[in-house]
């Protein structure tokens, strides 16, 4: 052990200029990452953005970009959820440049934006008519706004619904209304619960974009929330209590048997094979359940997410592309941005690679085109009428300090509600009382919203 | 030649008393030095901005307000209450792989240690495991055989009318054990196979003869001989084990005791996006990690170092 | 004859262990041929009409570059270490340097360190020096995590070297060039190979470090498999074709090199 520590006394001697360099440098120095600069109208946009279907497709469709704007190229790296938020991270806010276009979440683009890590897409977006930037859903407007400049443009958009296969929840001689109350919702859980198929699947796989997402709803419909309006936890109270209970019970009783591995993609698994009756969760699902090779394709019902006190309980997702400030490639960029979230980009979906796979949620002219209409009949109408009936400025009962439904847009909260989520997670599975998981979770929330009492 | 007489020709070799004068001192530290350098350059320095960052608040999303905080991120990394459940969670998990796979091991050594037909295509299906990537192998685990509903492991449960198992609800540790012991199951069939393959067979063959069974050759002769390569195998694998992090990821994350060090220091960098505090509990794990090294290479040392003690 | 019997009957255990052993493997390449909704179906299927979907799909989302970048850092990361090892393993077993046990263990000591808490400054630094996503600055991360191991190996398979002919060399007056490449290297050439696998391999499956220093024109295969994790949808048939695809070249490696597996894993404490 001797020479290593030798060693490091050396190192910290000899290199103490480039240490000094790496720790102070404020994000100002840019690299060369290969993304060829503008010289000679040739342009490599790199753009870093989340594994799902519709950017999966926007990957295919990028070569008729390319063809439209000759000289530019664009390069896409695609990443799961959560090494997209540590690569984008990492690389926008240490100002690297790496990438010129990012995909960000409803959650960052606020935060991001009052850190001027963001290009202001205003000014360009108000100005271009074909544009038509107030067709964007308003609530999903709202969201990706900070300071009144939209920071960011909604590829595609979400709330969550209630879904159930019909033919189960008649076997069982239940039915369910437009709006049901979550009360109404475990009752039929419990009736459509049998060995082979459970009444309903939830997310329980802890994180704070898995468990919380639904969770947080839960508990705001039950009058809780995260913060008051003055940044005091209030974690500890007894609607909190009640909404977890409530979440847990349900589960215990009707729900799928392992919901610590449990999150969307399995709970889409388990409705497609007939092995859950009901799931509530994002409303792309639908899209999903209702695709060709779907086993339950025309069986499903959809309503809106159940509720307790509040009028709607439906979250609100948006993926959006953002520009960060570093990028040396703005103009191009931006041409970019534009293409891929403007009217002509849906209608290109809809006829290159089908329209129950247009991107839904970002524009309210998609749920007016009527070969969209036909081929999301099941589900359009009710996610249009969710998506613009949640309020994302108070979701809950009482007023509340941020913009955000199922979280709360500061930067400590996706710790906050990941380690509150392991907690929870723990109490679900048998692990310690619901007492202790929300009063360590209270504990670490009032650390997070003690920092923003002003 | 057992491994012992091979020790032995080694520690002669290696402490040959030699006339080593100055100028070849010279001439084997230059042979030395790039490497050290390179390593030096590459994870030292790294370390040492670590250790600067630790003393600073610097949170990734809060870029105007950075500035020297002293020890206050190493005075919350350490009355947080994280570290412990995540040392012991960390030795638990690294302590019940290793074991299981050497005695897995153990098991398919002695039997492919036998002459039987396709040998050697037994013996090539049985390494793969371990060359899989490590991510895509909990992937498979979680989807393909753990999953209630469409995994193998359940389906198995239910073709035999017994319970459904929710493996990371209800077995969380034991889950990852299980994926990570899958993985290093070969590792130790691999080392513990050439011990038994450089068995003096003229031993057996006579402890058979004086009529001692088949257990008993087993326990008095060969598990002593393979004693150096258990060692090997336990140290090696948990070297590699102890910073495991893709299974915690992939099928708990970090729920039901089975936070990790590994899991933890990610979790406070890229979800807490602290970098100071990340920094802090980063310093904090490599000293834990240094003396639990310390004990550890002696005992490496005790089977590397030719002409050691044994 | 019951003899006879008995070793039929633990030949056929063997079989049926190592079959069990080997079955979640087996299941990944097989799911890579079904359609997705097949591969996620709760009653499991064995006979299936095969699509190679998940494999065309894998390959026209660019994997062919992905693999590309991924045996350019794996080959370069070896040759460092390798290059590297070679002179500090002779210096620390036949030309005798004093504290080989402290350089020992240097070495190892670094192994030890959590990669975890050393990315975010690594990364930090790489981006001072304009080296972020540039595939030979991965390639020179890799060196470095490996080089212990392989210093480690190579040192053992070099005191295997017999004196006598070292010293031999010396007295026909050869210098230390020759002393180390004419002489001991061509004897060790094994523990190179075994080395040189151990650090292919662990190069090859990176996925950590990879994700976070490289961005697109270095990104490697590792990164690009965790790309079909979806968020919104199944993906278990296109995953396991990638998958199966980005471990062949280790598994073939280490299905053709098991002995210089077995040493390298051991740090050639095996012979």
């Amino acid at each position: 052990m001797l020479s290593s520590k030798r060693a490091l006394t050396f190192g910290a001697g000899a290199l103490a200029s480039a240490l000094a360099l790496a720790a102070c440098s404020s994000g100002n120095v840019s690299t060369d990452s290969g993304s060829g600069g503008a010289a000679g109208g040739k342009v490599t946009l790199n753009l870093a953005t989340v594994n799902n279907g519709q950017m999966k497709d926007m990957e295919k469709l990028k070569t008729e970009y390319e063809k439209a704007n000759p000289g530019t190229t664009v390069n896409f790296q695609v990443m799961e959820e959560g090494d997209l938020r540590a690569a984008v991270t990492a690389d926008v806010a240490s100002g690297a440049g790496q990438y010129d276009v990012v995909t960000i979440g409803a959650y960052e683009t606020p935060q991001w934006g009052a850190n001027g890590w963001l290009v202001d897409l205003t000014p360009d977006l108000k100005s271009d008519s074909s544009y038509d930037v107030d067709d964007i859903l308003p609530p999903v407007r709202d969201v990706n706004t900070y300071d009144g400049k939209l920071f960011a443009v909604p590829f595609y958009g979400e709330s969550s619904i209630l879904m159930y296969n019909k033919d189960l929840l008649s076997k069982a001689g239940v039915t369910l209304s437009e709006n049901p109350t979550w009360q109404q919702v475990a009752d039929a859980a419990k009736k459509v619960n049998s060995a082979d198929t459970s009444g309903i699947c939830m997310r329980g796989k802890p994180g704070w974009g898995d468990l919380f997402a639904p969770l947080t709803t839960v508990v705001q419909t039950f009058g809780g929330n995260w913060y008051d309006d003055k940044w005091n936890a209030t974690v500890n109270t007894p609607e909190w209590k009640q909404a977890v209970t409530f979440y847990k019970t349900m589960l215990d009783q009707s729900g799928e048997k392992d919901p610590v591995s449990y999150s969307f993609n399995e709970c889409l698994t388990a409705l497609k094979e007939g092995k859950a009756a009901m799931w509530a969760d994002a409303s792309v699902a639908a899209s999903m359940l209702e695709a060709d090779d779907s086993p339950v394709k025309g069986k499903m019902g959809y309503a809106h997410m159940p509720v307790e006190k509040t009028k709607q309980s439906g979250w609100l997702w948006s993926w959006n592309l953002a520009i960060p400030s570093s990028t040396k490639n703005k103009d191009a960029a931006l041409k970019f941005v534009k293409w891929a979230t403007s009217k002509d980009y849906i209608k290109l979906v809809g006829q290159k690679i089908g329209w129950s796979n247009v991107p839904p949620g970002s524009r309210t002219s998609t749920y007016e085109i009527p070969e969209y209409k036909e081929a999301a009949a099941a589900y359009a109408p009710i996610t249009l009428d969710v998506m613009s009936s949640v309020n994302p400025k108070q979701p809950g009962v009482n007023p509340q300090g941020w913009v955000g439904i199922q979280y709360v847009s500061i930067p400590e909260f996706q710790d906050v509600g990941n380690q509150c989520a392991q907690l929870v997670a723990d109490y679900i599975a048998g692990r310690g009382s619901v007492d202790d998981a929300l009063a360590k979770c209270q504990t670490l929330a009032q650390a997070a919203g003690d920092k923003h009492k002003s | 030649m057992s491994v012992r007489e091979l020790d032995a020709v080694e520690a002669k070799v290696a402490t040959e008393p030699r006339r080593v004068n100055k100028k070849e001192l010279w001439s084997a530290r230059g042979l030395l030095l790039p490497a050290v350098i390179f390593l030096i350059l590459l994870t030292q320095v790294p370390f040492v901005v670590t250790i600067v960052y630790s003393s600073l608040k610097w949170n990734l999303l809060y870029p105007n307000d950075r500035g020297f905080t002293g020890f206050d991120n190493y005075k919350s990394a350490l009355t947080s209450g994280d570290l412990w459940p995540s040392i012991v969670a960390t030795v638990l998990i690294t302590a019940f792989s290793v074991i299981l796979s050497v005695l897995i091991g153990m098991l398919f050594a002695i039997l492919l240690d036998r002459d039987f037909r396709g040998r050697a295509i037994a013996r090539t299906l049985m390494i793969t495991p371990f060359l899989v990537m490590p991510a895509a192998a909990s992937l498979i685990w979680k989807y393909s055989m753990f999953d209630t509903n469409i995994g193998i492991l359940n389906w198995l449960s239910r073709a035999l009318h017994l319970p459904v198992v929710s493996w990371s609800t209800e077995h969380p540790m034991l889950s990852v054990v299980i994926v990570l012991t899958w993985q290093f199951t070969p590792f130790m069939m691999l080392i513990l196979l050439a011990g038994l393959q450089g068995q003096d067979k003229g031993i057996l063959e006579a402890a058979q003869v004086d009529g001692a069974g088949t257990w008993r050759t087993f326990t008095w002769i060969t598990l002593p001989h393979l004693r150096m390569y258990i060692e090997i195998g336990v140290l090696l694998g948990a070297v590699i084990i102890l910073q495991v992090f893709d299974p915690i990821a992939i099928l708990t994350k970090g729920t039901g005791g089975t936070k990790t060090l590994a899991y933890l220091l990610y979790e406070r960098a890229f979800i807490g996006l602290d970098v100071g505090q990340a920094a802090a509990y980063g310093v904090v794990t490599v000293i834990l990690t240094i003396i639990v090294a310390t004990v550890a290479l002696r005992t490496l040392f005790k089977v590397f170092m030719a002409g050691g003690s044994r | 004859m019951n003899r006879s019997v008995k070793g039929s009957l633990v030949t056929l255990l063997t079989w049926v262990l190592v079959l069990a052993f080997f079955f979640p493997v087996f299941w990944m390449i097989l799911n890579g041929f079904k359609p997705e909704s097949v591969a996620s179906s709760v009653h499991p299927k064995l006979f299936f009409s095969p699509s190679t979907e998940g494999y065309q799909l894998a390959m026209d989302r660019g994997m062919k570059g992905y693999l590309l970048n991924s045996l350019t850092a794996s080959v370069t990361a070896t040759i460092i270490a390798v290059v590297l090892a070679i002179p500090a393993a002779y210096a620390l077993s036949i030309r005798r340097v004093k504290n080989v046990e402290n350089a020992l263990s240097f070495f190892i000591s670094t192994r030890f360190m959590p990669l975890a808490a050393v990315v975010l400054p690594l990364f930090m630094i790489l981006k001072t020096l304009g080296l972020l996503d540039n595939i030979y600055m991965l390639a020179v991360v890799y060196g470095a995590v490996n080089l212990p191991v392989a210093v480690w190996m190579m040192r053992s398979f070099f005191l295997e070297v017999p004196f006598e002919i070292i010293e031999a060399c010396r007295v026909d007056g050869a210098g230390l060039g020759r002393e180390i490449f004419r002489v001991a290297l061509p004897l060790v050439l094994p523990g190179v190979a075994s080395a040189a696998l151990i650090t292919f391999i662990f190069s090859w499956n990176e996925y950590f470090l990879a994700t976070l220093l490289t961005s697109s024109a270095a990104r490697t295969t590792p990164p690009f498999l965790g790309s079909f994790v979806d968020g919104r949808g199944q993906f278990l048939a296109v995953l396991s074709a990638a998958a199966t695809i980005a471990a062949l070249p280790v598994i073939i490696a280490g299905w053709v090199a098991q002995k210089q597996l077995v040493r390298g894993l051991s740090m050639g404490a095996i012979k």
